[in-house]
């Protein structure tokens, strides 16, 4: 059977037959980076179309419908519209920092890609402390945030940003008390060994009701995180213009756009690694003959499927609910989310001592 | 009791917040529900009495019912009417005023339909066209008479 595992392991020994190992690993970074780079635009261009018709048929509308076959063009067109304006940078910007913010913010979500399972031995980077450094890299996307609102020179901007700094702060503690509860019944932070460990079973179903809880605290955490509705206060377009991106234009603005797709992505594909097994398929305990119809669906799928349901959800809370205020976003962290995940890992914790949960 | 609130109020927030997803996921999968139309291709039916310009009716035979009585110029309130009038000579030697052009101004017509109300021999009447955009402001002054249209027998 031919897998994704195969192709980069056969290309790895083609490269080393001839090469050596110096080069070989510069070739490899090189084929990786060009493949991130692929999937950042792909994944802009699927995401963007996806949120405007999720969007359209929740408000009774049809959204994009013309360009192309069913309006699938619209967003290359889109695109292209972006690449050919100008850049602006206004005259009382900080000119360094102003170009530098949208760059940090896509080189961040880059990064974050590098422990991501896409499925079994497809991984750029199989590292032992996985969802530490995902949860440390991630929150240094909020520089970039701050960088662009504070360069613009625009109280909008400025304001957009302190919100978003604020709001990230925060919620990152929940999202991390979350993850690590998963952690704690795995007993590992690598990304494999929870992968792994959900042979016989995801862990939302192994985990029951601890489990469960820390999975919406995690999905209410990672849309504040990543600035969405109903936690857009960074952008807040009603309120702000379009908060830290006000005074960005083009190439620059498109940046952000897509580092905003890609940061959902990423953060749906934690969800789906933490909670939904990542590549894995569904299995039911010992179930071996249900377990095997399900292994002929590859992994690739599986994850892609559990990515993009985790991503629809996501696109469902920003349709529906509306806008918090500041006080309102601080409050529902620090005096609901925070208490309920601390009590959540307490629990967590005893479940994982006395065994009490599904193996 | 205070644990007793608290989860209350976050047993109702989640209760509302999933009534509300509800909504929109019903709205999702239910496309029957979309009330957008392609509006190039599929046309709105408009209702009766939608105003969309003043239209002269004429018959079959060319002839309209307007007498140049020039009620409607005097009740239009941003004089978007002007109604032009000779003198017709009658088979029986009589002179009488009748209409020669009426000349109704698009750019200034706020669809009021006080000129409707006013007309004493339902001359003119709403047509239910809207596309009114043009590159000239001079097409938007019409002539409502049809060329060569004279008044119908028997219209006083």
């Amino acid at each position: 059977m031919i897998s994704l595992e195969h192709i980069s392991q056969s290309i790895h020994e083609a490269l080393s037959a001839s090469l050596n190992s110096t080069l070989v690993l510069l070739i490899e970074m090189a084929i990786a980076g060009v493949l991130v780079i692929a999937l950042f635009a792909v994944l802009g261009l699927v995401l963007v179309f996806m949120e405007r018709k999720v969007s359209a048929y929740m408000q009774i509308r049809l959204g994009p419908n013309r360009v192309g076959y069913k309006g699938f063009a619209q967003t290359a067109a889109d695109t292209l519209k972006l690449l050919i304006k100008e850049g602006l940078t206004p005259d009382g910007a900080d000119k360094f920092l102003f170009n530098l913010a949208p760059l940090l913010v896509i080189i961040v979500a880059m990064l974050i890609m590098a422990p991501i399972a896409f499925t079994k031995g497809f991984q750029l980077w199989d590292i032992n402390i996985g969802v530490l450094y995902v949860s440390a890299v991630s929150s240094i996307g909020v520089i970039g945030i701050l960088m662009a609102g504070w360069a613009s020179n625009n109280k909008y901007s400025l304001l957009g940003a302190m919100r978003s700094g604020a709001q990230i702060v925060s919620y990152e503690l929940s999202a991390g008390l979350s993850v690590l509860t998963i952690v704690i019944l795995v007993g590992s932070l690598s990304i494999n060994d929870i992968i792994a460990s959900q042979q016989n079973g995801w862990w939302i179903f192994k985990g029951h009701i601890p489990v469960l809880i820390s999975f919406v605290i995690f999905v209410i955490a990672v849309t504040a995180e990543t600035n969405r509705a109903p936690f857009d206060l960074a952008e807040a377009e009603s309120e702000l213009t379009a908060g830290f991106h006000t005074e960005y234009s083009g190439m620059r603005f498109a940046l952000f756009f897509l580092a905003e797709y890609v940061n959902i992505f990423i953060v749906c594909a934690i969800g789906a690694t933490l909670f939904f097994g990542g590549w894995m398929p569904f299995h039911i305990g010992s179930w071996e003959a249900f377990n095997h119809v399900m292994d002929f669906i590859p992994g690739i799928v599986w994850f892609f499927g559990k990515v993009f349901a985790l991503i629809f959800l996501i696109m469902w809370f920003r349709w529906t609910f509306p806008r918090l205020r500041v006080d309102q976003l601080l409050n529902l962290e620090w005096k609901y989310l925070l208490p309920i995940a601390m009590f959540n890992l307490l629990l967590t914790t005893v479940m994982a001592i006395t065994g009490f949960y599904f193996k | 009791m205070f644990i007793v609130d608290y989860i209350k109020t976050v047993y109702n927030a989640s209760t509302s917040l999933l009534k509300g997803m509800r909504m929109t996921g019903y709205y999702f999968f239910n496309h029957k529900e979309i009330i957008t139309l392609q509006y190039p291709d599929v046309k709105q039916e408009l209702p009766e009495r939608f105003r969309g310009e003043v239209v002269m009716t004429h018959d079959e035979k060319n002839e309209h019912r307007c007498t140049g009585c020039t009620a409607c110029e005097l009740a239009c309130p941003n004089a978007t009417i002007k109604i032009v009038t000779k003198q017709e000579l009658q088979p029986d030697g009589k002179k009488k005023k009748a209409l020669e052009t009426f000349v109704y101004h698009l750019e200034l017509c706020t669809m009021c339909n006080l000129c409707i109300v006013a007309c004493p021999t339902d001359a003119i009447k709403m047509a239910q066209t809207f596309e009114h955009s043009v590159f000239d402001r001079n097409q938007l002054t019409k002539k409502l008479n049809a060329p060569g249209s004279k008044l119908m027998e028997g219209v006083e």
